[in-house]
């Protein structure tokens, strides 16, 4: 009798035991959290997790879950600068960290500081130093990043270089040898898509071309845009684009990477959420169904672009925000999150076995590599550069003159404030 | 009549009392037609009038890029900086493209969409059988939304799928065509140009006016319209090169091919509407008069050409007026079927969408969008005047 | 002689209204095809082909995810249309029968506010909204759509109008009728064509337009054209569910055209035809 009482209460107590953090966890934050966002469709299940999450933890909260697609994402930007522009911001809303944020939003006094939550949830250490020097001002951190997507990635298919017998290219130079060889044989060396693929092939080159530390430079105002590292940049692209396939402007991101699955293209410069669509739609596997190799020239540095959420100043909700930002920083967040979406987390302890093959290599490299901002992903450059860069591509791309090309950026920048 | 009766007043003394009480009544009633007005004219001019003017004041300031957001921003008065930029500032090329494809893209929808339409109703005018549900087809269009028709036709008109893949399933050789990526273009012009082609413009239109003045006034057309035409001409033909150019650089623009798609897409979904206002006025005209041409031996082809469509010539202005301001305010057609950043198909309201929103520009999205609506109003301001005129003969 | 004229020249009519009709259902039948498609056999050079496999789930998923913006879309289109029509006629009826001094210029200003596109005056009519308490449900939404709904309707109803004969009107004024009157005995009654043309055009307007939609609501308020887009949201997109959802976005504009089709024809002859 007493035997089964004891056992019984240690029983209780472990229970107890078990049981008390979950209970700890669930806080008593009332009414509604609104979160804007622009992942619907295929993004949707990743950032639903992400809900799913806070609602554990915050169940008093009712979540406003409220997205804008379409337009490449100007839709999204333009609901929400109405609405701030109105005074009425969302509770949390999506922006790419870095510059869009920066020039768009903390220069003009909008979002609360964050360092402050970076410090008491311990994030100082876990994100790796050059992303904070990348997201942050002299003033303070402004987002807390969910994602990491890499943009200096070129795909291929190994079975299909096999049978051309080409190598995956490590500079452009060993690029333009081998380029016109597959052109011969009817296959397009580059797969390109629509202007801002372009846009998005052309910072790999231009990385490559100039280098890392010229890269910096020239977002930090210190290289001029004009300068000959620049025309020397635009000069490599317009090679470069002389192997791209003609239909580009009518393609979506998608079907240039269809070109490279089914043996079209040889090469398609893209970012990893390409990684994503062939092996979820794709159905291929990572590493024998497709392969990857930092784009031509840009081994050992990390281009990234992130998905972040702020804090607006003036949130209607601001506690309830605030507790959707440590879910976002979290390990179990970020790790339930990033495999979804097929991203990566942002966090050095990321527990890696949740990710597929080209993730892990790519966390690995996001650990070691130096780290760069994207330009056509809002990292390096404030929303004015980027609409005005997008004009100056489409230009390029008509006229294929690096010298105008590159005076246009000068004055542009002048212009956004570079 | 029920008139109020006044005892004790001869027939002849009730008329002062009874117009006076008529205008009374008249003026109370036009006090009446006034109230009923005044909500929507307060509406009109708050939301109409008041956001112009709203616009304007900012397409004079410098609001925009770095701390535009904030909730104060900084707004300074720059006058006609903005504009001036658009037009022979170095960044504006994008801008100045897109205004020559609407000027192309507004003539050819207006020509496609007003003689498509007529086409069509000419035919339904013949009463075939299925006359409902032919006309049906030719509507529905209309009733879909630009967003859904411009991604529709944006597979329609892939060049590895869609209309080039056609051909295939009759046997021939699929088409080549590149249709919304296609960076060939026609009646290309130097935009450096562009003061000595309005030269031009101002003086073919001063021909133009002396010969149709021709028939009427000999003597006078000569001296007042062709002589100073064919002077102004000559005198540009020959020292065009005094006149400045309009941009430090050579920047060419023409008619884009590939704006044909999205000239494609909105035909298709107008005619039925330009089809359904011939069709009305064709069955307006009486059915004797048809007959009368009939009997003096004119042919169907005769009588539309001499006689129907002469008669419905406002059918033809008010289309021209609708759709004139359709394709000027044109932009979710064209999002949808090229995207953000085509400037082969580009256009002026999209670039202000893209300017203002994307680019936090506010104060040259409003520029833009003045440009679009002086543009808008050159098109309706004749009509108008012809309005005035025509009420005044009344 | 004219029998041979006759055969030749209808051959010509029915072939060239096939030709045409076919030409005009070829986006449609790519849209209902893609629909029905499954997301791994949609794909760019198999456009054309019917499905080997017929995935009506399209539908359904697509209705499931569009039921509460549907909702939404008839409540604002509903009110919209009848707020800007009937005060469409009424401005109509003070513009064609009872001209006061400065009436035609008050129209001329009116017409010209149909010239503005939507995206110009997002920002004012935003923060106008929000000042007068509207932003963000279907109330501020529907008092934008009519106010820019009323130069066009003042315009049609104007034209139909200055059909009805100014004798009725004189003689119903001698009968001792009034202002609001003589428009409900006998202009009203009459307007039921102008009522189709406007109501149509209007409901078309209303129902399938995405900004203000998008940024005068919030989520819960939401018409139908932003369900839409998120449907074809995302990275890769699954054609098939916007497909469907576009087609039964479009049922009840549609609708409206093939039992109204006819009204339609007849309201424009006798409103804008005659200027």
């Amino acid at each position: 009798m007493k035997k089964a009482l004891a056992k019984m209460l240690v029983v209780f107590a472990a229970a107890l035991l078990i049981g008390a953090p979950q209970a700890a966890q669930a806080s008593d934050l009332k009414g509604e959290l609104e979160i804007f966002s622009w992942w619907a469709g295929d993004e949707g299940p990743a950032l639903d997790a992400l809900i799913d999450i806070y609602k554990k933890e915050n169940p008093g909260v009712k979540v406003i879950n409220a997205t804008v697609t379409g337009g490449s994402g100007v839709n999204a930007q333009a609901v929400l600068k109405t609405r701030m522009l109105g005074g009425e911001p969302p509770d949390s809303f999506q922006v790419h960290a870095g510059q869009e944020l920066i020039g768009t939003w903390v220069k003009a006094d909008r979002m609360e500081d964050l360092a402050p939550l970076f410090k008491e949830q311990g994030w100082m250490d876990v994100f790796p130093e050059g992303l904070i020097k990348l997201i942050g001002t002299d003033n303070g951190i402004w987002s807390v990043p969910v994602t990491i997507h890499r943009s200096n990635v070129m795909w291929y298919i190994p079975a299909n270089l096999k049978k051309w017998g080409v190598e995956a290219p490590k500079t452009w130079d060993d690029f333009l040898t081998i380029a016109p060889k597959l052109k011969s044989e009817g296959v397009v060396p580059l797969a390109l898509a629509q202007n801002w693929t372009a846009n998005h092939l052309w910072e790999s080159v231009a990385l490559a071309a100039m280098g890392a530390d010229n890269w910096d430079a020239l977002w930090s105002g210190k290289l001029p845009f004009d300068s000959p590292e620049m025309v020397k940049a635009w000069e490599l692209f317009g090679k470069v684009l002389q192997y791209t396939n003609a239909d580009a402007t009518s393609l979506s991101w998608q079907q240039a990477t269809d070109m490279v699955v089914d043996g079209r293209a040889a090469f398609n410069i893209m970012g990893d959420w390409a990684a994503g669509y062939m092996s979820t739609t794709k159905k291929l596997a990572p590493g024998e169904g497709y392969g990857w190799v930092a784009s031509p020239g840009t081994e050992g540095t990390f281009m990234f672009l992130a998905d972040s959420f702020g804090l607006p100043k003036g949130a209607p909700h601001r506690a309830n925000a605030v507790a959707w930002l440590k879910v976002l920083g979290s390990k179990e967040g970020s790790d339930t999150f990033n495999p979804l979406k097929g991203s990566i987390s942002a966090r050095k302890d990321s527990d890696l076995s949740k990710y597929n093959a080209y993730s892990q290599s790519a966390a690995k490299d996001w650990k070691s590599n130096r780290v760069v901002g994207s330009l056509a992903h809002g990292v390096a450059a404030n929303d004015t550069f980027k609409n005005g860069f997008a004009s100056i591509m489409e230009m390029f791309l008509k006229t294929k003159n690096p010298q105008a090309a590159s005076m246009a950026c000068a004055q542009l920048a002048k212009k956004a404030g570079i | 009549m029920n008139q109020p009766l006044r005892v004790g007043n001869s027939p002849g003394a009730e008329r002062p009392d009874q117009s006076d009480l008529h205008m009374r009544e008249a003026s109370l009633d036009k006090l009446k037609a006034f109230l009923t007005l005044l909500p929507s004219m307060i509406l009109v001019g708050v939301f109409v009038y008041g956001f112009i003017g709203n616009t304007i004041w900012t397409s004079m300031t410098d609001w925009g890029g770095t701390g535009s957001m904030s909730l104060e921003p900084q707004k300074n008065f720059v006058g006609l900086e903005n504009y001036i930029d658009l037009f022979t500032g170095f960044l504006g090329g994008g801008f100045r493209q897109d205004l020559v494809n609407a000027v192309y893209y507004s003539v050819m929808l207006l020509a496609g969409a007003v003689g498509l339409g007529m086409f069509i109703a000419i035919l339904l005018d013949q009463k075939p059988k299925g006359e409902d549900l032919l006309r049906t087809i030719f509507l529905y269009p209309m009733s879909l939304s630009f967003i859904v028709s411009g991604t529709i036709w944006r597979w329609l008109l892939a060049p590895q799928g869609g209309v080039n893949v056609l051909p295939k399933y009759f046997g021939f050789e699929p088409l080549t065509f590149k249709w919304l990526s296609s960076q060939s273009a026609i009646l290309v012009f130097n935009w450096q140009d562009s003061l000595r082609i309005l030269v031009y413009v101002a003086a073919f239109v001063l021909i133009m006016v002396g010969l149709f003045k021709l028939k009427k006034d000999a003597g006078r057309a000569v001296k007042r319209w062709l002589i100073p035409g064919i002077v102004l001409g000559a005198l540009v033909w020959v020292f065009g090169g005094i006149l400045p150019d309009a941009l430090f650089m050579e920047e060419e623009h023409g008619f884009n091919l590939a704006t044909l798609g999205i000239i494609m897409a909105t035909i298709w979904q107008y005619s039925g509407y330009t089809m359904a206002l011939y069709l009305a006025g064709f069955n307006g005209i009486s059915q004797d008069l048809r007959d009368a041409a009939m009997l003096d031996g004119a042919s169907q082809v005769g009588y539309y050409r001499y006689v129907a469509i002469p008669m419905l010539k406002p059918i033809t202005i008010s289309a021209v007026i609708i759709l004139s301001h359709i394709s000027l305010k044109m932009f979710d057609l064209i999002f949808a079927m090229t995207g953000p950043d085509n400037a082969a198909t580009g256009h002026p309201a999209l670039n202000m969408y893209l300017t203002t929103f994307r680019g936090n520009e506010f104060a040259r999205g409003a520029a833009i969008a003045i440009v679009l609506f002086l543009i808008a109003a050159m098109f309706i301001v004749p009509y108008l005047v012809g309005q005035y005129r025509q009420q005044g003969r009344h | 002689m004219s029998a041979r004229k006759f055969t030749l020249g209808s051959v010509f009519l029915y072939g060239t209204l096939a030709l045409l009709a076919l030409l005009f259902l070829m986006p449609a039948y790519m849209a209902t095809v893609t629909a029905l498609k499954l997301p791994a056999d949609i794909s760019l050079p198999t456009a054309w082909e019917w499905p080997s496999v017929v995935n009506w789930a399209s539908f359904s998923d697509a209705l499931v995810k569009l039921k509460p913006d549907f909702i939404n879309s008839l409540i604002l289109t509903i009110c919209g249309t009848a707020g800007s029509t009937v005060l469409g006629s009424l401005n109509g009826y003070v513009f064609s029968k009872w001209k006061f001094k400065g009436s035609d210029v008050i129209f001329t200003l009116f017409l010209f506010g149909m010239f503005i596109p939507y995206q110009v005056i997002l920002i004012p009519l935003f923060q106008t909204l929000r000042a007068m308490n509207l932003y963000g449900g279907l109330p501020g939404l529907i008092l934008a759509h009519i106010v820019y709904g009323l130069p066009i309707t003042s315009l049609i109803f104007r034209n139909f109008y200055s059909q009805i004969p100014t004798a009725l009107i004189e003689s119903a004024r001698l009968d001792g009728a009034g202002f609001f009157s003589i428009y409900l005995r006998i202009v009203f009654p009459l307007s039921i064509p102008g009522f189709v043309v406007t109501s149509l055009w209007q409901f078309t307007q209303i129902w399938n337009e995405f900004l203000w939609g998008i940024c005068l609501t919030r989520h819960t308020a939401n018409p139908i054209t932003v369900g839409l887009a998120n449907l074809a949201g995302g990275q890769a997109v699954t054609w098939n569910l916007p497909m469907a959802g576009s087609i039964l976005a479009a049922l009840p504009v549609l609708a409206i055209y093939i039992f109204l089709g006819r009204y339609f024809i007849r309201g424009l002859l006798a409103g804008s035809v005659k200027e």
